[in-house]
């Protein structure tokens, strides 16, 4: 191997992310589904790291799941975006930062075809001035929020209390990586690693001790295709993408999916019960799912949080069979209450996959 | 699939709206697709390799095929592009992007699609397809829930009814929304900044107001008035059409081992 070929490659699909100071905007579905990972996101970044991330009462969503479901137009959903980008304009903000891929991908469409198409940027321009009375600045660096995890994996390496390691083996945990297809398959430069050596999540499994599995599927899109989930007649295509990546990463024995992508853990994750529940098979040991976790709850458990804490208690697939893997303590008793402690039940067992 | 919205009640009678098919876009097709900037963007030169049609997640499911649908844009036949319109076809793409990282000629037929998909809208030949009437539960869920709350999903719309993949977790979320979001540190409908706070009004007025100003309410009430005629049509009211719609799924039709 020519190592010096392979570093002017690898040079293409590298990305300098500024340090600090960034305008952070919101998933619709990460809050709605995981808003644990926020909230561990922002206290990472802000508490952990010493960061400033920025965040306005006044943003909104990007619009992407509309636009990818068809029901705006491409100059609404650019609109929309470019009112984000005065908000962060006018709140002294260069660097802009999103919790979703599906943002990250609609913010580089936007800013690639506006530079493309001068003429379009002016229109929209012009709307956002009528609609809203602002002007905006395009933002210096834009960054999904994976991408700073990654800049910062060493620190918090550095700062872990556990490992992606098995506590009675030492071995490496083996771990499925899942990037989301809004990433870097449309805009490949703008991801870390590209669309070819996607390198986001992997960096993060290296620095926490894990080992990263290669397996047939692995780039295969986790099935949500917007309309073929959103439609309940539609949702063949979702289940069956998602089972076909189950079924090619089941004989590499996965002990932990990481995604990139807010909706991407709420497929693989909730398909696998309904796939139990239907078929009677499990893809975890013992009638357990493999758990498919957020990237912001993967770090989050490595520095020590407390699993309830970061909201692992919201996926249907056990978390405990991991936890015990990685030697952490935790109280089972405290999985399903509220502030204080408060009752709120527990969940309903399903018949063939176990949920604690 | 979300809960009865409102907002929208009002527009069901808007008569102001063509349901039928506009003739100004008859003949005239290839030439309203040009004006999309995804066409610009994602077809400039297809040498027919078929990479998209390998590559993609919904090829292998449906009778789809992107390589031919790239083929039908580059013919300009009036006809062809007309019946792709109408047909349920279109309507197959995830829109995972996946066929453009690996086009040889820096094509993207997921935004063809998207261009695609549009103008079957304006025309309202999407009407014509089981998967293009989609649209109205597609259009009525997403634009009222950015309106109503500013983002696309908003989780007291979220039923488990309509959800029940979402499994006993998400059923014992359901049942336990404020508590448990309370104790995952979300701003619930609060004020201030934090996950799902209420969006103050001044930001769902400036939504609304792009939304008028570049065309996406025009768009809602044309999708939501055909609908409303077809329900009609089918001696339906606009629920249970909405149900049918939801619901409906003659796979036989659309999967290959149908």
């Amino acid at each position: 191997m020519i190592v010096e070929g392979k570093q002017k490659i690898w040079a293409d699909y590298q990305k300098d992310i500024p340090d600090d100071h960034y305008f952070y905007v919101r998933s619709c579905i990460r809050q709605s589904f995981f808003p644990g990972s926020e909230v561990t996101f922002l206290d990472i970044t802000r508490n952990k790291l010493g960061k400033d991330f920025y965040e306005s009462a006044y943003h909104t969503t990007c619009g992407g799941i509309a636009y990818h479901s068809d029901s705006i137009p491409q100059e609404t959903a650019m609109t929309i975006i470019a009112r984000q980008f005065a908000l962060m304009h006018e709140s002294g903000y260069e660097n802009y930062v999103c919790s979703c891929i599906t943002s990250f991908g609609c913010y580089t469409e936007t800013l690639e075809t506006w530079h493309e198409f001068p003429e379009l940027e002016a229109k929209i321009r012009q709307y956002l001035w009528d609609s809203c009375k602002k002007e905006f600045a395009k933002p210096k660096y834009l960054a999904h929020a994976s991408d700073i995890i990654y800049k910062f994996r060493h620190e918090i390496a550095r700062q872990a209390k556990y490992k992606l390691i098995n506590a009675k083996t030492g071995e490496p945990l083996k771990v499925v990586e899942h990037i989301g297809c809004h990433y870097s398959k449309m805009f490949p430069s703008k991801g870390f690693g590209g669309a070819e050596y996607p390198h986001v999540l992997v960096g993060m499994v290296e620095a926490w001790g894990g080992e990263v599995i290669d397996y047939p599927e692995r780039r295969q899109c986790c099935g949500f295709g917007f309309r073929q989930y959103l439609i309940q007649a539609n949702r063949g295509y979702s289940i069956s993408n998602t089972h076909k990546k189950f079924e090619s990463m089941e004989p590499y024995e996965p002990d932990l999916i990481i995604t990139n992508c807010p909706g991407c853990p709420y497929f693989l994750d909730r398909w696998q019960y309904v796939i139990a529940e239907q078929t009677g098979k499990t893809y975890g040991k013992n009638g357990y799912g493999i758990p498919a976790l957020t990237y912001e709850e993967v770090a989050g458990l490595v520095m020590g949080y407390n699993p309830w804490d970061l909201g692992l208690q919201m996926h249907q697939v056990a978390i405990e069979p991991l936890l015990d893997k990685m030697g952490i303590e935790y109280d089972p008793k405290a999985k399903y209450k509220g502030i204080n402690g408060k009752d709120l039940g527990t969940p309903i067992n399903p018949i063939n996959i176990k949920l604690q | 699939m979300f809960s009865n919205i409102p907002f929208f009640k009002k527009n069901n009678d808007n008569k102001n709206v063509s349901h039928s098919t506009e003739d100004k876009y008859k003949g005239h097709l290839y030439e309203r697709l040009q004006e999309d900037y995804r066409i610009k963007e994602g077809l400039k030169a297809c040498m027919n390799c078929g990479v998209c049609t390998a590559v993609c997640p919904a090829a292998e499911f449906y009778k789809y095929n992107p390589k031919n649908i790239v083929n039908i844009v580059q013919r300009k036949d009036e006809d062809e592009l007309e019946q792709l319109l109408k047909s349920d076809t279109i309507w197959y793409c995830g829109e995972c992007m996946s066929c453009v990282t690996r086009c040889p000629r820096a094509n993207a037929p997921g935004l063809v699609i998207m261009a695609l998909r549009k103008l079957s809208m304006q025309t309202g030949y999407y009407m014509e397809s089981e998967k293009g009437r989609q649209q109205y539960v597609l259009v009525k869920d997403l634009c009222s829930n950015i309106l109503n709350h500013g983002y696309c999903v908003y989780p007291r719309n979220f039923g488990y009814e309509e959800h029940k993949e979402y499994g006993t977790v998400g059923k014992w979320i359901n049942e336990n929304l404020d508590d448990v979001h309370q104790r995952m540190g979300s701003n619930l409908d609060g004020d201030g900044p934090g996950g799902l706070r209420k969006i103050p009004q001044e930001s769902l007025d400036q939504l609304k107001k792009i939304f008028d100003i570049t065309g996406a309410t025009e768009l809602m009430n044309k999708v939501i008035n055909d609908a409303h005629l077809q329900a009609k049509k089918e001696n339906l009211s606009d629920e249970d059409y909405f149900k049918k719609v939801y619901t409906t799924n003659n796979s036989s039709k659309h999967l290959n081992n149908g």
